[in-house]
């Protein structure tokens, strides 16, 4: 059984060129790849909304009961400032610095989504809208729905870091997947401002 | 990783696969996540589907063989033609394809496993669960309303039959979820083999120096992580309407029908490029090794595969000309769609390039190749004509559809799926197929397969139209459905021959070696089948075929590229 010995460089074969290249890490590559495929699936979400926009047959209406939230997305974009630090914090091997705008930018996460939860309790409870009120409750809840299962599901993995880190297991030698996860959070980010145009600007 | 391999070599030296009893050996491939043994696993389970759906094909073509024939009810017949067409998409096509893929690409760019082992077998249960989910349906289909059994509503489930209004019992729920869960599960692998690709390649294999397999392997990984979530999305927002209560595709609360035939469509043309590509990459391998010649323009070959993937994201509405859409709509869509045959012809002739003056060698998986290039050909001529609005109009939903996309999936991606499996089967068993079997294999189904569908082509053209379970005497079609039908008994026998031949070779095949074929890509370097860990030491690649350089010492490749 030959098993490809007789191929690898350490053999008779060693004769001729070989064209060295450097290989990206699997993990960017794999969550770069996982981005694209993610925003085409938003993007799908994001057509039905523009399609269905004005086809209401009943209220009510976007323009009746939508107010751009602007705290939530001021405290949603500044994290991924907060984690840029962190980050940078972590590659110049200061754990504390780290830990602290690790925990910023968890904080600013949870503030979002307690946000998202204040908004839809108050259309829910004295707007009356519902995912089978109309065409506007079906997509706007699916939309602001999706974007906020991917927020839910980064901050568990935020929070699993900083777990991680207040047990003293972090250090700088984790910041490569620290960093893959950052750039999730950036991606989320990124569609939250397309979900807030296409929401409470174009779609009011 | 490279410095866990010695212990993976003692390791597997010491698990002496073949004295363990059944039990442990069945556990060694639940646990496994070995892409060669998810990617046999793949193949396996496709194979079995293909069983079960075309016996549900062959029971349809019964029940049209005479007309008024009564053998089943309409509602039957609906069930058999909607879970015949969701399988042979989703749990044969696509599992065997991307089963060859995750078996082949490894090997072929000299790497141990995948870049995420654990995501690979992750994607396979998921498909392997969501695939059982169609046929569950059968039993648990009827719901608590009593109603329906299998999901009846054809492969593309138009809105509104789909809303709880029309389709009541949990038919399509499990539809739905099945689908959703294989395709969750195939863009995970897609994920996963195109990372390996861009992270995983042996030194010296710079991307111009992949064999064409791996290029087409990323183009239909790109492919499918651009084409599957729309599908997902969709399936989502009619589980929600279903459940929940929403109304994207609810006309009666200002739903669009029209906006699902998008959603689908938009997933549903580049799914024949998902299918088709995989198809050609084993041609590329396959006709070269055959002919003794390096493949015809190989830059120009990877460069027409990428404008196919380009462009099969812009012809979906040709599936929806009979919706009534503007005229621009149709023009573009049928420009659009032409614009696909150059890129196709392209890759014609350089099949026919490569084959041209060199030595053939008829050997099975060639003969498969042969025919698949001819079917391929007429196949993509019908296509044509279908791209004409007009001359769609007259027969979109008529038997020369059926004929068409058959031609295309039988006679292109099935004859390459073959031909795949009689060229790679050495490598994954240590045994060769029969050869005598392998004739007979291949000339029954490729006269079963012309008796039926080019004879439907003819019925179409007569005005049959596709999904009725029967039709009046003396209206010209009854030889074409009895010739059509008495075709399947000819691919029955056909596929018979390729059961008995595996299953004999399993037990007492020939032994084939390292390198049967006298070939060139990288895993005909290690053992057939390869151990564990694919190769001992990691190769190093000076050209696109690295095993000629290997064999003939005094004319490499790398002298000329
Ligand atoms: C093995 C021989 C096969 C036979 C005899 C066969 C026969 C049939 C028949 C009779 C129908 C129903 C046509 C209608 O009433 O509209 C059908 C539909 C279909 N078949 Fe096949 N088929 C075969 C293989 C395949 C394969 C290999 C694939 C795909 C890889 C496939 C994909 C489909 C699809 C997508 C539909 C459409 C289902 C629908 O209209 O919802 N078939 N086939
Ligand atoms: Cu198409």
């Amino acid at each position: 059984m030959s098993a490809g010995a007789a191929i690898s460089g350490a053999s008779a074969y060693s004769a001729g060129p070989v064209e060295t290249t450097t290989l990206p890490s699997r993990g960017r590559v794999g969550i770069l790849v996982l981005i694209l495929t993610e925003s085409v699936f938003f993007s799908i979400f994001v057509a039905a909304y523009v399609f269905y926009i004005g086809k209401n047959l009943s209220g009510p209406l976007p323009k009746d009961v939508l107010a751009p939230p602007i705290v939530n997305t001021i405290c949603l974009l500044s994290s991924s400032i907060t984690i840029v630090l962190a980050m940078r914090a972590l590659q110049a091997g200061s754990i504390r610095a780290f830990g602290i705008w690790w925990l910023a930018t968890l904080a600013l996460g949870i503030e979002f989504m307690i946000g998202t939860a204040m908004e839809w309790r108050r259309l829910i409870y004295i707007d009356h809208l519902t995912i089978r009120t109309n065409l506007f409750g079906t997509t706007y809840y699916t939309l602001v729905g999706l974007h906020a299962l991917h927020v839910t599901i980064g901050l568990i993995l935020i929070l699993l870091v900083m777990i991680f880190t207040m047990m003293g297991y972090m250090n700088r030698r984790h910041a490569e997947r620290t960093d893959v996860l950052s750039w999730y959070w950036h991606f989320v980010d990124a569609v939250w401002v397309v979900v807030f145009i296409t929401v409470y600007v174009v779609g009011r | 990783m490279a410095g866990s391999i010695e212990h993976r070599i003692a390791l597997s030296a010491e698990s002496d696969h073949a004295s363990l009893p059944i039990l442990g050996r069945a556990h060694e491939w639940v646990v496994t996540v070995d892409h060669k043994r998810l990617g046999l696993m793949y193949i396996g389970g496709g194979l079995v589907f293909f069983l079960i759906a075309g016996l549900q094909a062959a029971t349809m073509r019964l029940q049209l063989a005479i007309p008024n024939a009564g053998i089943i009810a309409p509602q039957v017949f609906n069930r058999l033609l909607t879970v015949h067409g969701t399988a042979m998409v989703f749990l044969v096509g696509m599992p065997i394809l991307t089963g060859f893929l995750n078996y082949l690409v490894p090997l072929m760019i000299g790497a141990r496993d995948l870049a995420f082992p654990r995501l690979n077998a992750f994607g396979f249960w998921l498909w392997l669960f969501g695939s059982l989910l169609l046929y569950f349906s059968y039993i648990g289909g009827d719901g608590l309303y009593g109603a329906g059994s299998a999901p009846d509503v054809g492969w593309f489930a138009y809105a509104p039959l789909t809303e709880r209004a029309f389709s009541r019992g949990n038919s399509t729920d499990y539809w739905i979820l099945s689908i959703l869960l294989t395709s969750v599960g195939s863009t995970a692998t897609a994920i996963n083999l195109l990372t390996s690709i861009f992270c995983m390649r042996c030194e010296g294999m710079t991307l111009r120096k992949m064999p064409v397999l791996v290029w087409l392997a990323a183009v239909v990984s790109f492919l499918m992580c651009v084409v599957l979530p729309p599908l997902s999305a969709a399936q989502a927002m009619l589980l929600l309407d279903r459940f929940l209560g929403a109304h994207f595709f609810d006309t009666q609360a200002g739903g669009s029908a029209i906006l699902w035939q998008h959603f689908f469509w938009i997933f549903g043309h580049p799914e024949v490029y998902v299918l088709v590509l995989p198809a050609f990459a084993f041609a590329n391998e396959i006709i070269p090794v055959f002919s003794r010649k390096v493949i015809f323009g190989y830059s120009v070959m990877v460069a027409a595969s990428c404008a196919l993937a380009f462009i099969s994201l812009g012809v979906w509405a040709h599936h929806m000309f009979s919706v009534g859409m503007a005229p621009a709509g149709n023009a573009f869509f049928a420009a659009s769609t032409m614009l696909v045959s150059i890129p196709t012809g392209i890759k014609i002739f350089n099949w026919i390039g490569t084959m041209w003056g060199g030595k053939i060698r008829f050997r099975i998986p060639m003969m498969f190749s042969v025919g698949f290039l001819a079917q391929f050909l007429i196949a993509g001529l019908t296509g044509i004509m279908l791209a004409v609005a007009p001359f769609d109009w007259q027969l979109t939903d008529t038997y020369f559809v059926v004929a068409h996309f058959h031609y295309v999936l039988i006679g292109a991606i099935v004859f390459m799926i073959f031909a795949a499996i009689y060229y790679w089967f050495p490598k994954a068993t240590g045994k060769m197929l029969g050869e005598r079997l392998g004739k007979w294999h291949f000339w029954l189904f490729l006269i079963g397969f012309h008796m039926t569908f080019d004879t439907l082509h003819f019925a179409g053209l007569r005005g049959m139209p596709r999904r009725i379970y029967t039709y009046q005497p003396g209206r010209g079609l009854d030889t074409i459905n009895l010739i059509a039908s008495i075709g399947v008994i000819f691919q029955a026998a056909g596929i018979l021959m390729f059961l008995i031949n595996v299953i004999r070779s399993l037990r007492s095949g020939k032994p084939a070696g390292d390198d049967p074929w006298d070939a060139w890509t990288l895993e005909w370097s290690t053992s057939s089948p390869p151990p564990e860990y694919n190769f001992a030491e990691l190769p190093v690649v000076r050209s696109r075929r690295p095993l000629w350089d290997l064999k003939h010492p005094e004319d490499p490749d790398w002298k000329y590229e």
